[in-house]
């Protein structure tokens, strides 16, 4: 396929800031037009997607950029989830702050999921954060005096401004901050850090000696990932203004997984299309269990079996997620709209940050396999 | 054996290595090796397969401890040294094969390769800050200079897998030296190259001992003879020979190493 090469006035500028800047306005601008335009409950919605973004997003960096799979991400919002609800509970602070909080408890258990994550791979480095969704939520069943045990915490909600709709309220400040997180995340990722995770996840012995410090690259992504999963639990909390065990099942780990291979591993716009599937394919799986007189048992599934049908599929037609096959498609019509010269065909654009050959996959490989050179 | 050829090394040579022995459970893969590589020169280590090259190397770099014996390198002794504390002493490697990122571009995994020398903080970098932005405008200007150098400017865009063999093997060598490294080991860099990649080989090893040491595993005998001032010959772990290239020719116990015995009827 011919590449396709934007005139310089349509091109974005290439110095990150100012490109992701550009970006965060367009993404902000639309979200908006397109809120007020919705009604309270669909707000709401967009609200819940922008949420799932974040810590999706957080996850394609550390899966798909730095090649390490976690299957616990739901206990990192989880952390976030209670730790919001019981700063509101105890102290008085800013909502920043108690986002803040969020974070930086998620971030923590980050660093300690994070340093033992260095030595494990594939699938026991899954099983290790597999625990932690089982494990996490038993916790605070077993303590259920400081974390309200069935009855959960009552965080307060969001307090809409004169008569802005509660919900679209809602969708605003959680669409605004799921755009800071992914223009950060972006950032990081275009920067040194991103491409020494990158190179972690390709080949690890390559990686260190090139001088790159493999253990804190990995931590470093566990810990941002955790942290972008705290904040996303922290909004879950202001959702719905009550945080229970309940919200935060072991399905929603592996939902969150199969959103961002759904979306496209390794990318930040992708998150958004897996967030989508998230919201949306639990409320479609309802109405066609209703629509066909389906019995509560296959109800309660179907959900998961229409989420997997549509990985595969998505999987078929676009091996690097939905958003790699909307990137193919746009470059497909850009070629044919602005063809590239001759002369410069064949060879990628240098700046910007092209599409990698292939989807990125956890190692499986054992230590020994990747360690001896 | 002792590689050394006038008593004990110069602390001012650059890689010294003194009575290294490996042990992998019984098997002794490296017994009392000892060699040293001086600033501005070509070391060869050659020996048939097994017979201990690559531990050599993976000892220098740490990824294998030595059971006994002492590595130091511009008199510093490297003990418990990581892999990713090769860069920072000044010292660059290539793997047998390339060893690529195949998700990086080639510019990028050029870039990749000055990353001890990257001082930007995660804070910085998360906010995209110009300070963030301007080191990695310089990285990038540095890399394709080194691209160009290496006459392969014109694939910076390109994914590696891509690529012939015999440029991605010039990009793995880009990469080493964008750590602008003062001693490089190069294992087996004329793998797979046809007969003219091996003679712009043979002409890249040259210039890059005028600015660094050269430390050179490699089967390619014409290769090794024609552009090594010192051969290091390398049996079942034991150095058994040592010299310049004319004196390790005439070696019979190399040859021996290469070609084996003349087994006698009846012995």
């Amino acid at each position: 396929m011919a590449a396709a090469r934007l005139p310089s006035r349509l091109r974005l500028p290439d110095q990150p800031m100012l490109r992701h800047l550009v970006l965060c306005a367009g993404a902000l601008v639309l979200f908006y037009v397109l809120t007020v335009n919705l009604s309270s409950y669909h707000n709401y919605q967009v609200g819940l997607i922008a949420l799932f973004a974040m810590v999706i997003a957080g996850l394609s960096v550390l899966t798909g950029i730095n090649g390490q799979i976690s299957l616990g991400h739901g206990a990192f919002m989880a952390v976030g989830a209670y730790t919001f609800a019981l700063v509101q509970e105890h102290v008085t602070l800013p909502l920043a702050l108690e986002l803040l909080a969020a974070v930086a408890a998620s971030a923590v258990l980050g660093l300690v999921v994070g340093i033992p994550a260095t030595r494990l791979r594939g699938p026991y480095l899954a099983g290790m954060t597999l625990i932690l969704a089982l494990g996490l939520p038993q916790l605070a069943d077993k303590y259920n005096s400081v974390f309200g045990g069935d009855e959960g915490l009552h965080p307060s909600q969001l307090v809409a401004p004169g008569a802005v709709d509660p919900n679209r309220w809602f969708a605003w400040i959680t669409v605004l901050v799921a755009v800071i997180v992914v223009a950060l995340l972006a950032n990081l990722v275009r920067s040194h850090f991103g491409r020494a995770m990158r190179a972690v996840r390709d080949n690890e012995v390559a990686a260190m000696l090139a001088g790159i410090h493999v253990g804190r690259t990995k931590v470093l992504a566990f810990v941002v990932s955790a942290g972008c999963a705290g904040l996303a639990g922290a909004f879950l909390a202001l959702s719905g203004g009550v945080v229970t065990t309940g919200d935060f099942p072991l399905s929603l780990s592996i939902y969150l997984v199969a959103a961002m291979v759904l979306g496209g591993a390794g990318s930040l716009v992708g998150p958004w299309w897996g967030a989508i599937a998230i919201v949306y394919l639990p409320q479609w799986s309802t109405s066609i269990s209703s629509d066909f007189g389906l019995g509560s048992a296959v109800a309660a599934n179907l959900a998961l079996v229409i989420f997997g049908l549509v990985l595969i599929i998505v999987m078929m037609l676009a091996p690097t997620g939905v958003q790699g096959g909307v990137r193919w498609l746009a470059r497909r019509l850009l070629a044919a709209r602005f063809p590239r010269p001759p002369a410069a065909a064949g060879v990628t654009a240098v700046a910007g940050f092209p599409e990698p050959p292939a989807p990125a996959t956890p190692d499986m490989r054992t230590e020994q396999e990747r360690t001896h050179p | 054996m002792a590689d050394f050829r006038d008593g004990r090394p110069d602390p001012a040579y650059g890689l010294v290595v003194e009575e290294v022995t490996v042990n992998f459970g019984g098997l002794t893969a490296l017994d009392s090796v000892s060699l040293a590589v001086e600033p501005n020169r070509i070391v060869g280590v050659i020996g048939p397969n097994g017979a201990g090259k690559t531990t050599l190397f993976n000892v220098i770099c740490g990824f294998v401890q030595a059971d006994r014996g002492r590595i130091s390198y511009r008199g510093q002794p490297m003990r418990g040294h990581r892999p990713h504390d090769l860069a920072r002493l000044g010292i660059a490697r290539t793997l047998q094969g390339v060893g690529l990122w195949p998700g990086l571009t080639v510019l990028e995994n050029v870039m990749a390769g000055a990353e001890s020398s990257v001082r930007v903080d995660a804070g910085s970098a998360l906010l995209g800050l110009r300070r963030s932005s301007r080191v990695e405008g310089d990285l990038a200007h540095e890399a394709t200079a080194l691209l160009q150098r290496l006459h392969i400017a014109e694939h910076a865009g390109r994914y590696p897998g891509v690529l012939p063999y015999g440029i991605q093997k010039r990009v793995s060598l880009a990469r080493a030296l964008m750590a602008q490294p003062s001693l490089i080991l190069l294992d087996e860099p004329a793998s797979g190259l046809s007969i003219a990649e091996m003679d712009d080989l043979r002409e890249l090893l040259r210039e890059l001992s005028r600015d660094m040491a050269v430390l050179l595993v490699e089967h390619h005998m014409d290769l090794v003879m024609s552009t090594c001032d010192h051969l290091v010959v390398l049996n079942f772990g034991r150095v058994v020979a040592a010299g310049s290239p004319e004196v390790v020719r005439s070696n019979p116990e190399v040859t021996r190493a290469y070609l084996g015995e003349e087994v006698r009827p009846g012995a």
